[in-house]
């Protein structure tokens, strides 16, 4: 097995954990760190399989640069969506569905 | 969240990273090989870094839709941080020392930026890393209370954040008479390339630095 | 085992632990700081992977910028705890 396999095989186990963040953790901030890991799994994904036979391959390494310049740009955004409704709500985590419910305590 | 949910979550979220990775280790050998592809048309690239050929010039829609995807960022947080920021921001006071530091350090980080450019070319480097180096000097400079937070940017910055676009779309458009869009005809593609990362170097940082500067110290 | 993998595996090691630590620390300043490390050991594995180009930019956007963009929004979260007044 090369290395590269083994770093996608990692990006894997990234996406999963970065998954199971995003959709276990109510806090928007911790999504949002949830996001990021995931992304960068998927970026280990890219670049690990596409090198998996030992030579470097430079169409995946552009793209995954590409991509990190993008997933900053999201971040900013949803930083920027999720101090918006800390301003307006006083908390940074989404709405309960019954409008009713007591806000969690931390 | 109930307690039986979290297990399910987690339990489906590692039989998932399972399954990828048992795909993985199952895939048949490459059927098209893209490096070979790529040093093969390396000399008609215009560069001799092959990151920077990929990323310029053989997929240069890509580089060109994410810059736009970019500035389309920078407009949001913009949008949203507006009606917090109408009053003007003061940068807040720091340490001389920081300041002292940040003063050395700024000009040297710009140097850094236009080396990174230049050798982007040749070897490891180019446009992305160099607005990254230029958009960490401003949050640096943000740091150290030398620069105000961005509530309204004014006329001249606004076209720095847009010149790296424009400068890209003229250069795709220029090409079309000659046949296709992006297309660099290999004569003139060196110093083409050049002047798109030049501009691209200079949005990127003004727009990295923009996502911080706009919200950045923003308390209500 | 080479020393080369030992390296692979002790890095990838680290990263699941950084990442899933960062998602489960109690304090979101910690798992800001935690997300940071985790930035920075990416980058250690694309000079691992032979990508030098995304390595740095990792190290200055990853870890950098994110971090910075990151620890700016807690400390709002914080001065809203602490009430308007601070």
């Amino acid at each position: 097995m090369s290395a590269a396999l083994l770093y996608a095989l990692a990006g894997a186990a990234l996406f999963a954990i970065g998954l199971a963040g995003l959709l276990l953790q109510p806090h928007l901030l911790r999504k949002i760190l949830a996001f990021n890991i995931l992304g960068s799994g998927v970026f280990l994904i890219l670049v690990g399989l596409g090198q998996r036979d030992g030579t470097i391959d430079p169409v995946p390494q552009a793209m995954v640069l590409t991509g990190i310049v993008v997933a900053i740009a999201a971040t900013a955004l949803a930083l920027a969506l999720a101090r918006q409704l800390l301003d307006l709500t006083g908390q940074m985590r989404l709405p309960e569905d019954r409008p009713d419910a007591e806000p969690a305590d931390d | 969240m109930k307690a039986w949910l979290t297990a399910l979550i987690a339990l489906l979220c590692s039989g998932l990273a399972l399954a990828l990775g048992a795909a993985m280790l199952a895939l048949p050998e490459f059927a098209v090989r893209l490096p070979g592809q790529v040093a093969a048309n390396l000399d008609a690239s215009g560069v001799a870094h092959p990151v920077t050929a990929v990323l310029l010039n053989f997929r240069g829609y890509d580089t060109l839709l994410e810059v736009a995807v970019l500035l389309l960022a920078l407009l949001g947080v913009f949008a949203l941080s507006r009606h917090a920021s109408d009053h003007a921001h003061p940068a807040a006071p720091a340490h001389p020392v920081l300041q002292t530091l940040a003063r050395l350090l700024a000009p040297l980080m710009v140097l850094v930026a236009g080396y990174l450019l230049w050798i982007g070319a040749y070897a490891p480097g180019g446009a992305f890393q160099a607005g990254a180096v230029l958009a960490a000097a401003g949050v640096l400079l943000r740091l150290a209370g030398l620069l105000p937070a961005w509530a309204q940017p004014g006329r001249l910055l606004r076209g720095g954040l847009a010149l790296g676009l424009l400068v890209f779309l003229a250069v795709a458009v220029a090409g079309l008479p000659q046949g296709e869009l992006l297309h660099y005809p290999p004569a003139l593609a060196s110093p083409l390339i050049l002047l798109v990362e030049a501009g691209l170097t200079l949005s990127i940082g003004l727009t990295l630095a923009g996502l911080y500067l706009a919200s950045a110290g923003w308390r209500q | 085992m080479t020393p080369a993998l030992a390296f692979d595996l002790l890095l990838i090691a680290a990263l699941l632990w950084s990442a899933a630590r960062a998602l489960i620390t109690a304090d979101v300043f910690r798992a800001v700081v935690l997300f940071i490390v985790f930035g920075l050991l990416m980058a250690l594995a694309w000079a691992r992977l032979g990508a030098p180009d995304i390595a740095l930019a990792e190290a200055a956007i990853g870890a950098g910028l994110t971090g910075a963009l990151l620890l700016d929004a807690v400390g709002h979260l914080r001065a809203k705890w602490r009430g308007p007044e601070r």
